[in-house]
C-alpha cells in the first residue's frame, strides 16, 4: 500500500485559535418564515411572551413560587435570562456540584448550536465538556456506559436536534430504559440525561421542527420532561440530571430566546412528575406543555372574553410518567378536557391522556375529551404555522367542548 | 484504589486517547498538491479530438488496490464543459447566498462553494442511468443531474416553479436517477446500498454513488452499509466528501482515522484530490468500471473544502481561521486550477475564457431572475391543499383546520 496521501492542506497556516474558537451559533434562532394570521386576525395574533402571565417577569413573581426551596426564595438572588441561558446556568451548576458529571454531544464544546453550553469548556475543561463524533447511536450508548459505571455516572448527552435522536432509538429503548430492570437493581444508568431541542421553530421543515416525545412516552423506564420557560428549564433540568433514572429532557427551541424570566441564580430543583396549574378555572381543563402553553394562554383569554368561559390551564411539565392526580382532579371538577400539543395527533401524548381521563373521570365528563395537535403529516417547509396548533384551533376546541 | 483515584486514572486514559495534539491533527492532510500546477500538454485544433494529459502525481492514494492511471484522455470540449459546469454551480450558489441574505430564501440552506469539482467530475464520469444519492449539500448535484438553475433557485424561494414545487426547500431536491439530498446525516448511505442492489438485481450495468461527509462517516449505519455492500458485491461507490469539517468540528477531532478511504477495511479505497475536477473524473470512471464489473463496492474519499459556513447561519470562522479559508481559495480552488490549465494547454485564450465566463453568467443569471420573478404562491386554499397527494390522485375532499375549511378537490 502506498502511503502517500493526496495533499490539500499542507501549507495552510496553522490556525492559532482553533483550540478555543469564539462561539458562534451554527443555526441562528429564527424569525417566523411565514405567518398565517391575516391582517384582520382576531385570534391568531403574534404571541406576546413579554407579557405572558405564564412567565415571571419580576424577581418578586419568581420568588413567589412555592415550589422553590425557601433558601432561594429568601435570598432573592435572580438574573434576567432567556431559556438557553438558564439551561447554561443549570449545566454549569450541575457540573460544578457533581465532579462526576460530564457533558458531551455534537459541537457542544463550542457552545452548541443553540449556545446552551457556551463557556462550559473554559470552565470545566475538555475532560468534562467535549465534542463527540457525529453518531447519535454511539453518543447514547457511550452515555449509558458512563452512567452505568459505579463510580463515574452522571452523563449529560446532547442530541443536536430532537429530529436526530432516531439513530439512537435502540440504545434509549432497549438499553437505557431497561438497564435497571435487567441489572436486577444492581446496575442502572440512571445518571443519564439526554437533552435535545424540539418543536417548531417557524421554518424548520422536515428535520428541524419535529416533536418526538410520544415515542419515548411508550417506554417504561424513561422519564420525559419539557419545560416552558427559563425558570422551569433550570429547575427541571437540574432535577433531571440528578434524578437516578434516565431522563429525556426536551427543550422547545423557539423558546430558547423568546422566553425571558428572572431566574434564581443559585442551585434549585423543581419537581419531576408533577404538573403545574397555571390558571384556576371551573368550566374546562386545558392540558399542554412546552411551546403551546403560550398559544393556550391566548386561547383561554379569548374564551374568557368572548365566551365568558373559566378555563383551567395545566402545564404537564413531565410528560411521562405524567401527573394523573392533578389532571384527574381538575377534569373531575370541570367535566371538560382539551389537550394541546405540537406533535402529530395519532399515537400522541394527547391520546393517552384522553384515554386515561375517560377511564377515570367518565361519569364526570360533560363532553368528549378533545385534542388539538399537529396534523398527521410531515412538517412542510412553508406550512409550519398551519401545521401547529394555533389560537383559533384551540379556541374552536374550547368552544365545541363547552357547547357540546 | 480510592474511588477518586480510579476516576482520575480513567479520565487520564480518556484524555490521552481522545485528544490528539493539534500538529498531528493537521499533518494528516499535510502534503502538497496544487490544483493549479499543470503538466505540459498541447491541445489539438479539433475540439473533439482526444488528447492525453498527465494528472498530478499526487492525485490519488489507493488502499488495497492499484490506483487509476495518471494519463487522462480528454478533449477540448470536455474541458470547457467542465469549466462551464463548475462556474455555473458556483454562480448559482452565490445567487442562493445573496437571496438568503436578502431574506428571500429562508430555512436551512447549505452551499457547496469550493466543492464544485466533486459534483462536476463525478457526473462527467457517469451516465444519466447511473444513480446518485447525497446529503443536504445537494444543489450542485441536483444541477449536474439535470435540474435547471431556475427550478433549484425557485425551490429555495418556495415558489411553485421549484423542483419540489417549492415545498421541500434546500435539502430535498430530486431529479432523474438522483435520490435527493437528505437531511439526516448518514441516512442516505445504506439507502445508496439498496439502490445499488436494486440496479444489480435488475441487471443494469450501472454504478450507484452514495455520497456523505467526513462527519457523516462516523455514523454506524455507514459501516452497516459497507458490510452489506461487500457481502453482496453491490456495485456502489461510497464517496466521502471530506471538506475537513462537520459543522464546527474538524475531521481530526471527530474521526480516529481520517483516512476515510481506508475505512471500508475489507473494501478497497481511493483517496482523490477533490479540488481537481480531472482527477475526480478519472477516479469516478475507474470506480464505475471496477464496481460494475462484479468486483463489489469501493470507498472513495474526495479531499475538498467548503469556503462558506456550514449553513447560512454559520459565518464559518469560529472553528477555523480566516487565513485557512483564504489560503484554500487562493491556492487550491478547483475553478481557478482548471482555468490555468485551459490556458497552459492552449484550450482557450484569455479572451476565450472571458467569453466562457460571460456565457455562464448569461445562462445562470436569467434563470435566477426568472425564479425570483416567479409568483409567490397565491394565498389560497387551492395552493394550500395542493401536493398533499400526488397530482391527479387526490381524494374528493380533505379536512382543514376546522370543518368549515374542508377543501373539495373536485368542485
Ligand atoms: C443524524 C443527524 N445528526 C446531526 C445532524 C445535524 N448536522 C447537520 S449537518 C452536520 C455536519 C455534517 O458534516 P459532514 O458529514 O462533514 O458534511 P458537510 O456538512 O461537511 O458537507 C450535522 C451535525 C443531522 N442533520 N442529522
Ligand atoms: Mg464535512
Amino acid at each position: 500500500m502506498r502511503r502517500k496521501a493526496v495533499s490539500l492542506l499542507c501549507r495552510v497556516p496553522r490556525p492559532s485559535t482553533i483550540q478555543r474558537p469564539l462561539v458562534a451559533p451554527i443555526v441562528s434562532l429564527p424569525r417566523y418564515y411565514s405567518s398565517h394570521g391575516p391582517p384582520n386576525a382576531k385570534l391568531n395574533l403574534p404571541i406576546q411572551y413579554n407579557t405572558s402571565t405564564y412567565l415571571s417577569h419580576t424577581a418578586a413573581a419568581t420568588l413567589a413560587n412555592p415550589e422553590l426551596p425557601s433558601s432561594i426564595r429568601t435570598s432573592g438572588n435572580t438574573a434576567r435570562q432567556n431559556l438557553y441561558q438558564s439551561i447554561n446556568s443549570a449545566l454549569s451548576t450541575a457540573l460544578s456540584t457533581d465532579e462526576r458529571a460530564i457533558l458531551f454531544g455534537e459541537d457542544v464544546a463550542f457552545g452548541g448550536v443553540f449556545r446552551c453550553s457556551t463557556n462550559l469548556l473554559d470552565k470545566f475543561g475538555p475532560d468534562r465538556v467535549f465534542n463527540t463524533p457525529l453518531n447519535e447511536l454511539g453518543i447514547i450508548g457511550f452515555g449509558i456506559g458512563y452512567a452505568a459505571h459505579h463510580e463515574a455516572n452522571t452523563a449529560i448527552a446532547e442530541i443536536q436536534f430532537g429530529d436526530y435522536v432516531f439513530p439512537a432509538f435502540d440504545q434509549i429503548v432497549n438499553e437505557a430504559a431497561k438497564y435497571r430492570y435487567r441489572g436486577a437493581g444492581d446496575f442502572n444508568c440512571g445518571g443519564l440525561t439526554i437533552r435535545m431541542p424540539v418543536m417548531g421553530v417557524g421554518h424548520g421543515a422536515l428535520y428541524h421542527s419535529q416533536s418526538p416525545e410520544a415515542f419515548f412516552c411508550h417506554v417504561p423506564g424513561l422519564k420525559v420532561v419539557v419545560p416552558r420557560g427559563p425558570v422551569q428549564a433550570k429547575g427541571l433540568l437540574l432535577a433531571s440530571i440528578r434524578e437516578r433514572n434516565p431522563v429525556i429532557f426536551m427543550e422547545p427551541k423557539i423558546l430558547y430566546r423568546a422566553t425571558v424570566e428572572e431566574v434564581p441564580v443559585d442551585d434549585y430543583e423543581l419537581p419531576l412528575e408533577k404538573a403545574e396549574v397555571l390558571a384556576k378555572g371551573s368550566d374546562v381543563t386545558i392540558i399542554s406543555y412546552g411551546t403551546t402553553m403560550y398559544t393556550v394562554e391566548m386561547a383561554a383569554k379569548a374564551a374568557k372574553e368572548m365566551l365568558g368561559a373559566s378555563v383551567e390551564v395545566i402545564d404537564l411539565r413531565t410528560i411521562y410518567p405524567w401527573d394523573k392526580v392533578t389532571i384527574f382532579e381538575s377534569v373531575k371538577k370541570t367535566g371538560r378536557c382539551v389537550i394541546v400539543h405540537e406533535a402529530t395527533k395519532s399515537g400522541g401524548v394527547g391520546g393517552e391522556i384522553a384515554a386515561c381521563v375517560q377511564e377515570e373521570c367518565f361519569l364526570r365528563l360533560e363532553a368528549p375529551v378533545s385534542r388539538v395537535a399537529g396534523f398527521d403529516a410531515p412538517m412542510g417547509l412553508i406550512f409550519e404555522q398551519f401545521n401547529l396548533p394555533d389560537v383559533a384551533r384551540i379556541f374552536d376546541a374550547i368552544k365545541k367542548t363547552l357547547e357540546y | 484504589m480510592l474511588a477518586s483515584q480510579s476516576r482520575k486514572a480513567a479520565l487520564n486514559a480518556f484524555r490521552s486517547s481522545s485528544r490528539k495534539p493539534l500538529a498531528a491533527a493537521l499533518s494528516v492532510r499535510s502534503i502538497s498538491v496544487d490544483a493549479t500546477a499543470s503538466q505540459d500538454a498541447q491541445a489539438p485544433e479539433d475540439p473533439d479530438k482526444p488528447f492525453t494529459v498527465k494528472l498530478l502525481s499526487q492525485s490519488f492514494d489507493a488502499f488495497n488496490i492499484e490506483p487509476p492511471s495518471l494519463d487522462f484522455v480528454t478533449t477540448k470540449n470536455e474541458l470547457i464543459d467542465m469549466y462551464k459546469n463548475m462556474a455555473a454551480v458556483r454562480r448559482m450558489e452565490f445567487a442562493a447566498d445573496r437571496l438568503y441574505k436578502e431574506r428571500k430564501i429562508r430555512g436551512f440552506c447549505h452551499l457547496s462553494v469550493g466543492q464544485e469539482a466533486v459534483a462536476v467530475g463525478m457526473e462527467k464520469a457517469i451516465t444519466p442511468d447511473d444513480q446518485v444519492i447525497t446529503s443536504y449539500r445537494c444543489h450542485g448535484f441536483a444541477y449536474m443531474r439535470g435540474a435547471s438553475v431556475k427550478s433549484i433557485i425557485a425551490e429555495l424561494l418556495g415558489r411553485r416553479e421549484g423542483i419540489a414545487y417549492g415545498k421541500g426547500g434546500s435539502m430535498h431536491m430530486f431529479a432523474k436517477s438522483f435520490y435527493g439530498g437528505n437531511g439526516i446525516v448518514g441516512a442516505q448511505v445504506p439507502v445508496g446500498a439498496g439502490i445499488g442492489f436494486a440496479m444489480k438485481y435488475l441487471g443494469r450495468p450501472n454504478v450507484t454513488f452514495a455520497l456523505y461527509g467526513d462527519g457523516a462517516a462516523n455514523q454506524g449505519q455507514v459501516f452497516e452499509a459497507f458490510n452489506m455492500a461487500k457481502l453482496w458485491d453491490i456495485p456502489v461507490v461510497f464517496g466521502c466528501e471530506n471538506n475537513k469539517y462537520g459543522m464546527g468540528t474538524s475531521a481530526a477531532r471527530s474521526s480516529a482515522l481520517t483516512e476515510y478511504h481506508q475505512r471500508g477495511q475489507y473494501i478497497p479505497g481511493l483517496k482523490v484530490n477533490g479540488m481537481d475536477v480531472l482527477a475526480v473524473k478519472q477516479a469516478c470512471a475507474w470506480a464505475k468500471e471496477y464496481t460494475t464489473s462484479g468486483k463489489g463496492p469501493l470507498v472513495m474519499e474526495f479531499l475538498t473544502y467548503r469556503y462558506g459556513g456550514h449553513s447560512m447561519s454559520d459565518p464559518g470562522t469560529s472553528y477555523r481561521t480566516r487565513e485557512e479559508v483564504s489560503w484554500m481559495r487562493t491556492n487550491q480552488d478547483a475553478i481557478a486550477g482548471l482555468r490555468t490549465r485551459l490556458l497552459d494547454w492552449g484550450v482557450v485564450t484569455e479572451d476565450g475564457l472571458k467569453e466562457l465566463d460571460k456565457g455562464v453568467k448569461d445562462v445562470v443569471d436569467p434563470e435566477v431572475a426568472a425564479a425570483e420573478a416567479a409568483e409567490v404562491p397565491e394565498n389560497s386554499r387551492k395552493v394550500l391543499f395542493e401536493d398533499i397527494y400526488t397530482r391527479g390522485s387526490e381524494p374528493d375532499w380533505l379536512r382543514g383546520r376546522t370543518a368549515e375549511e374542508t377543501y373539495y378537490y373536485k368542485e
